[in-house]
Order: structure tokens, then C-alpha cells, then sequence
């Protein structure tokens, strides 16, 4: 049976490089959204976190609005053969639109509790700030860090509104889980769309306890 | 080996304007929590900045608003330990210790200070553990440990004993003390608790809402602290408003009473202080009658509030303070205190 694996490859790549994106630009932001003026703060916080509220498919109608290849910057793009719509890296952006506020707020969060104390006890010491920020602060705020990760893992492969508005569902090119469960069952395949159901539930549930297993690791090595 | 500090700042309605110098030894900044004890040393490591002034450590500007001079905390090289330590929770004993030591780059002399500094500290053995699992005691020295190895030209104590528990205090203190003694290079603590600062300091620069109010030695802020901020700051219990009535004469109105002074009165007095240790009752001069309100016990002395006859009612009632085996079968109707007792306050 030549069965086509291609929606979970596709899933998992869109949701491994979005989260890698994410992981940094959402450290980035929170980074430097906490040093920032409160009413600054105030207005950036409002965009970034937008499109945790808004509904995915609004996400992907702004999307489309900005990379449609009618639009200015989709023509650009296209010019360097960059075209976001209707391709598997235009998941990659979907989803990583989708995820960054999970990612943002809760590293904000972790910053925001950081104790500066150790940062400027560092800096005194004459540890650079690169350092400080990589080796102190980032250990000190791992366990947010780790749970925004996650969090915005399990939001981007589970993505469906604004992946299925910017690249639509086509067989072995940009079908992902979530779009392949919904076209089966749409078409009246129950059990194909069981059976991926079926692997989703798998993935988060093997996401679910591998950060469950570092957790208890970190909360021994800190006893120890 | 000098330090030189001379900033001001505003914080919305609060101004830090502080100007002082600090030779070898260690000197203590004395004030209320919030006078801006705190931010003066952050200010001298760098970590906060100064809208102007001059900070100048054994001839190198560290700061200087006018140059246009702000070198980075990094660059400063001013050792800071900090009211929680700031250990690295997630490095060992041994790993915090070798941040200090992180510009030695051969590995031997680097092994070799660790081990120095290990014994010094007296941490053998603690090397492989991680800040919460050391005791109160073990982690100030940890962090001690951190900043001496890497030789800071200052170095700057906020509050070190405030996580301790009390009974440990006191043991510290003196450790401390003699650690401080070794270091031999300019040492600032900052402490708002007279005794600390008494223990530890040799000299003392007393801070008031935002100011610096004088340095003094240590023992001369105690016989004469000068004015009203200085003498609560060292624990004088009774102050009251007094007026110039002679060269070695003042009249305390609220308290309805003269008194001799053994030092000459300047113009310009402000109020008159007593400590509580002061009065006694076998003294010829200066003595008025009193009659006692209330009575405390401590566990070795013994607090005895009274007023003067012609006390007026709105002035709080006076405090006299005497260790419990000094105390008379009766309470003596008239208190005496010698003219050199009484501590002349100027604004």
C-alpha cells in the first residue's frame, strides 16, 4: 500500500522551523519590550499579541493582504521567487504569525521575574552581557522559556484557519494534519480522518510528557 | 587609594544629591531605608546612572557627566554584594566562584586562585553544591568569595546582614569584619542599623532623605552627631526644639527646662538630643523633677518613660534606659545629666 505520509512530514517541518523562529524572535521582543517606556511597551505589546486573539482565519486574511501575489510585496517577493501563498513555507510564516504571541508573552512573563540583581551582579563581576544573558539569565528563566516553546510547538502544528486561507489544501504539497483531517472527513473519508486524528494526538501527546520528563529533571538536578 | 563621589539625581519628586570621599578602611553609609543608600553604590558600580556629577576611584574616572565619561559596570571594576547575594542558582559553588575569575585565562594559576580562595573562605568541600542548599552564612561567603578573586579596587556591602537570621549575625559580623580588614582596599557598606555600623565602619557619612549630611569617625558621630537626622540615625531617643540662651545654656520650651552645656553654644541651634543611657539620679546638674508614665523590661535592661513637671502635653515623654541591676528600689523624684550628655543639634 503506497499510503501518503506527506501531511505529517509537511506538519512537522512547518511546526519545527516555525517554532525555531519563534523561539528567537519571541525572546528578542520580550527582551527588549521589558526594557522598554510603559506606554511604548503598552502599544507594542497590543500588536504582537494580536493575533492570539484574532481569529486565525482574520490572521490569515492580513496575510494575504500583505504577500498575495496581487499585492506589492507579494510581486516583489516573487520577483526572488519567494512566493508565501499557496506553498508549504507559506505555512512556516501562518503558523509562526499564529504562534509568536504564546511565545513572546510567556518569555516576557519569565523576564519580567528574572532578578536583576543577577544580571547586575554579572555585570560588576565583568561577565560580559552576552554571557549574562545566554548562561544567568536565560537559566534563571528557563522554565518560562520552555513552556512558551511548547506552547507555541503545539500552536503551530495544530494550526489550521490562517494555513488553510494562505495555503490552502493540495495534496502532497501543502497539505498539513490539520487541513488533511478536516478535507477528509469533508469528503467523507471517517476513517482517514480518524487515522490522523489519531497521530496528532500521538505528537502532543509525546510533546506533552518529554516536557513533563525535563521538568522533574531540572526540579532533581536543582535538589541535588 | 581615594573614592570620589559628587552625583545628583532626580527620581520624580526625590532627589539624591550626595558628595563625599572615602580613603582605606571601611566606611559605612548610615540612613533610613529609601534616603538612597543603595542607589549611590549603584550608581559607583555603574548599574544605575547619574544625571550629573564626578566618580573618581584611585585616580580612574569612572563617571563624569561633563566629559561625558560612563564606563560600563564591566569596566569599573568595583566588587558589589548584594542584599541577597545574587548567586547563580543554576551554576555550583564552584562555578559562581569561577565567574569571578573569568579574565585569568592561564588554567593552572586559575585552578590555583579557586582553591586559595575555596580555603580562605572556608568552603572546602562545598565546591559541587548549588546556592540553595547553602546555609545563610555559607552563602555570603560564597558571594565574598566570588568578588575577591576578582580583585576589585572597591568594595561595596549593601546591607550584607540583613537575610541573616539574628543569632548569625552577630558571629558574621565579626568574620566579616576581620575579612574586611584583609582586604585593605577602600570597603563602603551600606546599613541603616547603628550597630552595624558602629561594629564595622571606622568612618561613617550619615544620609537624610537624599542627602549626605556629614562623615564623621565612627566614635566622634556617636559623641556628637551634629544634627537632628544624624542623632536619631544613632539612636538618640530624646530630641526636642531649643532655643540659644547663653554661651553654655539652652532652653528646651516643650520640656519646660534649662540646661548647662559643656560645650559652647553656636548660633543657629536647633534642637538638643539626650540619650536614653544619659540620665541619672546621683547627678548635681541639670536636675529637674520628673514623674515616670511607663515601665519596660527588656531582658537586661530596663526603659522607663517619664516627663518633666512643666512638660508640655503634646511633647512625647522621656526615655530612660538602665541595665536591670542598676535599678533603684524607688524611683527617684529628680533626674540629673551631665552638661557633656547633652548633644547640641544644628540644622
Amino acid at each position: 500500500m503506497n499510503f501518503d505520509w506527506y501531511p505529517l512530514w509537511n506538519s512537522l517541518r512547518i511546526a519545527a522551523i516555525s517554532c525555531v523562529l519563534v523561539f528567537f524572535l519571541g525572546i528578542f521582543f520580550a527582551f527588549y519590550a521589558a526594557k522598554l517606556p510603559r506606554v511604548l511597551k503598552g502599544i507594542l505589546d497590543v500588536i504582537l499579541t494580536l493575533p492570539m486573539v484574532l481569529p486565525p482565519t482574520v490572521c490569515g486574511y492580513f496575510l494575504l493582504l500583505v504577500f498575495g501575489v496581487k499585492r506589492p510585496l507579494g510581486i516583489f517577493l516573487l520577483k526572488y521567487g519567494i512566493k508565501f501563498v499557496m506553498t508549504w513555507y507559506g505555512g512556516v510564516l501562518a503558523a509562526s504569525v499564529v504562534a509568536f504571541p504564546l511565545m513572546y508573552r510567556t518569555a516576557r512573563g519569565a523576564f519580567e521575574s528574572f532578578d536583576r540583581t543577577l544580571a547586575y551582579s554579572g555585570q560588576t563581576l565583568g561577565l560580559s552581557n552576552t554571557y549574562i544573558f545566554w548562561r544567568i539569565r536565560m537559566p534563571a528563566c528557563r522554565q518560562g522559556i520552555l513552556a512558551g516553546t511548547v506552547l507555541a510547538f503545539a500552536r503551530a502544528l495544530g494550526e489550521y484557519g490562517a494555513t488553510s486561507m494562505l495555503i490552502g489544501y493540495t495534496p502532497g504539497r501543502t497539505a498539513t494534519i490539520s487541513t488533511t483531517v478536516y478535507q477528509l472527513w469533508r469528503t467523507n473519508d471517517e476513517k482517514g480522518a480518524f487515522f490522523w486524528v489519531m497521530i496528532n494526538l500521538a505528537i502532543s501527546t509525546v510533546v506533552l510528557l518529554t516536557v513533563n520528563m525535563l521538568e522533574s529533571r531540572q526540579k532533581k538536578a536543582v535538589k541535588r | 587609594m581615594s573614592l570620589l563621589v559628587d552625583i545628583r539625581k532626580q527620581l520624580g519628586a526625590f532627589t539624591l544629591d550626595v558628595k563625599f570621599e572615602a580613603e582605606n578602611g571601611v566606611t559605612c553609609l548610615l540612613g533610613a531605608s529609601g534616603c538612597g543608600k543603595s542607589y549611590t553604590l549603584k550608581c559607583i558600580a555603574g548599574i544605575e546612572k547619574p544625571d550629573r556629577g564626578h566618580i573618581e576611584l584611585d585616580g580612574t574616572v569612572l563617571f563624569d557627566s561633563d566629559r561625558h565619561i560612563d564606563l560600563p559596570p564591566q569596566k569599573r571594576r568595583v566588587g558589589y554584594l548584594f542584599q541577597n547575594y545574587a548567586l547563580f542558582p543554576n551554576m555550583t559553588v564552584r562555578q559562581n566562584i569561577l565567574c569571578g575569575l573569568h579574565g585569568e585565562k592561564d588554567r593552572n594559576l586559575k585552578e590555583r586562585k579557586l582553591r586559595e580562595m575555596l580555603r580562605t573562605m572556608q568552603l572546602d568541600g562545598l565546591e559541587n553544591h548549588r546556592p540553595a542548599q547553602l546555609s545563610g552564612g555559607q552563602q555570603q561567603r560564597v558571594a565574598l568569595a566570588r568578588i575577591l578573586v576578582n580583585e576589585p579596587r572597591l568594595l561595596m556591602l549593601d546591607e550584607p546582614f540583613s537575610a541573616l537570621d539574628a543569632h548569625l549575625r552577630d558571629s558574621l559580623k565579626i568574620e566579616l569584619r576581620d575579612m574586611l580588614q584583609k582586604f585593605g582596599k577602600e570597603v563602603l557598606m551600606v546599613t541603616h542599623s547603628r550597630e552595624e555600623a558602629y561594629n564595622m565602619s571606622r568612618k561613617i557619612a550619615v544620609m537624610d532623605r537624599g542627602k549626605l549630611l556629614t562623615v564623621k569617625d565612627t566614635k566622634e558621630l556617636f559623641a556628637n552627631p551634629g544634627s537632628i537626622a544624624a542623632a536619631t540615625l544613632t539612636g538618640c531617643k530624646n530630641i526636642a526644639e531649643a532655643k540659644k540662651t547663653g554661651d553654655y545654656e539652652v532652653e528646651i520650651p516643650t520640656w519646660g527646662i534649662r540646661l548647662q552645656t559643656a560645650e559652647q553654644v553656636q548660633d543657629g541651634l536647633a534642637a538638643v538630643g539626650i540619650r536614653a543611657h544619659y540620665f541619672n539620679p546621683s547627678t548635681k546638674q541639670n536636675r529637674y523633677p520628673v514623674c515616670y508614665t511607663e515601665e519596660m523590661e527588656e531582658p537586661f535592661e530596663v526603659i522607663l518613660q517619664f516627663r518633666y513637671a512643666d512638660q508640655r502635653a503634646e511633647s512625647p515623654p522621656i526615655w530612660w534606659r538602665l541595665p536591670k541591676d542598676r535599678k533603684p528600689q524607688a524611683f527617684p523624684a529628680e533626674l540629673g545629666v551631665a552638661p557633656a550628655n547633652i548633644l547640641l543639634l544644628y540644622e
